[in-house]
């Protein structure tokens, strides 16, 4: 009896946890469905055939994809170094760093963006992609450092020492040792950065101002009074990429999924 | 590293330092914003019931689904919690808003029950009068995050003390009260309070679940910033400097818990 409970228990989050997809394929792939009939009445690709050849759909998709590809690359990029010393060494003012880092995890991305426009105004920056990819980094740094600084905590540097001793040059040793030691918390990282960046809406809407235009943004026009197959078809679009990403990584995710806290 | 945070620092500074170039024209801003009859006092009021009400709903929930995997551990459901990061809060309110709208897909299955006939007879349950749509959205979206919290604190405890006190005659309720619950209380409430801010803070989820009026914060923040005329946008700045001000309090707050417990 017990179990029986149990196992109800798990098909109701179950269905829940999968209930948002298949309601925007029913609104997405349906077309005429008024109210009050309780399941589609008649399926179409149309709304999905149209959302694909239209235009500011396809700008979102590509410049989105670009800018969270660029914005996943650079934090890793300028995250992998800064990781190292903050998980491995001990040094003066690290206290500091981390309250530094955890200041932009806090500070409401409404109160980045608005200060963000002005000086990318003044600096030419506001409604470029590097614009947007800049002010992205700035929620997405801190996660990939937290994550990369808490697997090099538990890195054991005597590996690179030992093949240094074994005669290996210093590249060698960064991609034979180093990096394959880091492999899985790497691409947990990089997944982070990489979903704050393609859901991110107010930094690109106050930094982008209106002409760079991700899938967030129309979304949002769209579920602001569009039709519902329209957002349907949008949100598939959305999620899609961060379901596959997730799919692929669940088993690097389950050891870090406490590290993602709130930007997400 | 150096690199990284100076970048932090630099951008981080200008954006405030651009902000303040705005306020040594804007004390009248600031007045304007907190006067008694300004809609700053409806919005904060609105803000706060919203995110207290979820969060307290949410960690409460969060403790007792945190428990009850506890007590069926497989790996699976900690994926299962995760899987809640494939959707961004957008597309969650935007899910929420076709399951719940009048005309929505619980409408259309009361209706096809008999419960209703007509679309204005199903409950305003998103953008209402109340924030209830916003509420049910933080709770179903910071559950899973707050339990993962709750059992990454409960997997890293000894069985023993739950054991003993069941030994000693302790029903359910006495075991969650007296031994669960102090054990998980400085981290869930360090995540709560970060909860907290987050949802205080935010402007997607308000702006497509809330109505005009009254509308939350952040939301009158981005409308004033918006507004073509440039007193407005003076003022949107000192909101959202009130909103961050608030949030870094909460913050410290919680990440002092946070410290505690280690």
């Amino acid at each position: 009896m017990k179990n029986i409970l149990s196992y109800f228990l798990r098909f109701i989050l179950y269905l829940i946890l999968i209930a948002p997809l298949l309601l925007f394929i029913a609104y997405g792939f349906s077309t005429r469905w008024f109210f009050p009939a309780p399941f589609p009445v008649e399926w179409t690709i149309s709304t999905f055939d149209r959302a694909l050849n239209d235009s500011r759909t396809l700008t979102g998709l590509r410049d989105g994809l670009t800018i969270a590809v660029i914005v996943s690359l650079l934090s890793l990029l300028l995250a992998f170094p800064a990781a190292r010393a903050m998980g491995l060494r001990q040094f003066k003012g690290r206290q500091l760093a981390w309250l530094l880092l955890f200041l932009p995890t806090v500070v409401p991305p409404l109160a980045i963006g608005m200060g963000l426009n002005i000086l990318f105004l003044q600096l030419g920056l506001a409604g470029t992609i590097f614009g947007v990819v800049l002010g992205h980094l700035i929620p997405t740094l801190p996660y990939t450092i937290f994550t990369l600084s808490s697997a090099f905590a538990r890195y054991d540097e005597n590996f690179e020492h030992q093949a240094l001793a074994l005669g290996a040059s210093p590249v060698q040793i960064f991609f034979n040792v180093t990096l394959r030691m880091m492999t899985p918390s790497l691409v947990v990282a990089t997944l982070f950065a990489f979903l704050i960046s393609w859901s991110q809406y107010l930094l690109t809407l106050l930094i982008g101002g209106g002409k760079v235009i991700t899938l967030p943004i129309l979304l949002f026009a769209a579920a602001s009074g569009g039709n519902p197959s329209t957002i349907g078809i949008q949100s598939l679009l959305f999620v899609l990429p961060p379901v596959l990403v997730i799919a692929f990584t669940a088993r690097e995710l389950t050891r870090h999924g406490e590290d993602i806290k709130e930007q997400y | 590293m150096l690199g990284a945070s100076l970048l932090y620092a630099i951008a981080e500074s200008l954006g405030f330092i651009s902000v303040i170039g705005q306020s040594d024209v804007s004390f009248r801003a600031y007045r304007a914003a907190l006067a008694a009859d300004s809609e700053f006092w409806v919005s904060l009021a609105f803000s706060l019931w919203v995110s207290v009400t979820a969060t307290l709903l949410a960690s409460t929930f969060a403790l007792l689904v945190a428990v009850w995997l506890n007590n069926h551990r497989t790996q699976s459901d900690t994926l299962a919690l995760n899987w809640n990061l494939a959707f961004p809060h957008l597309v969650f309110a935007t899910a929420l808003l076709l399951f719940l709208s009048q005309s929505g897909l619980f409408a259309r299955w009361a209706a096809s029950f008999g419960l209703i006939t007509s679309t204005d007879q199903f409950p305003v349950l998103v953008r209402d009068r109340y924030g209830i749509g916003i509420i049910l959205h933080y709770i179903g979206k910071e559950i899973p995050f707050l339990a993962l919290i709750v059992l990454a604190v409960l997997r890293s405890q000894p069985i023993g003390y739950d054991v003993v006190a069941q030994n000693l005659g302790a029903n359910r309720w006495q075991r969650l009260r007296h031994i669960t619950i102090p054990q998980v209380a400085p981290a869930l409430l360090s995540g709560s309070l970060l909860v907290f801010g987050f949802i205080f803070s935010s402007y997607e989820v308000p702006a497509v679940l809330g109505i005009g009026y009254p509308r939350a914060l952040p939301v009158l923040a981005l409308r004033f910033f918006l507004d073509p005329d440039l007193r407005a946008r003076s003022e949107g700045m000192v909101l959202s400097l009130i909103i961050t001000a608030i949030v870094m309090l909460v913050a410290m707050v919680s990440l002092k818990f946070g410290e505690k417990k280690e």
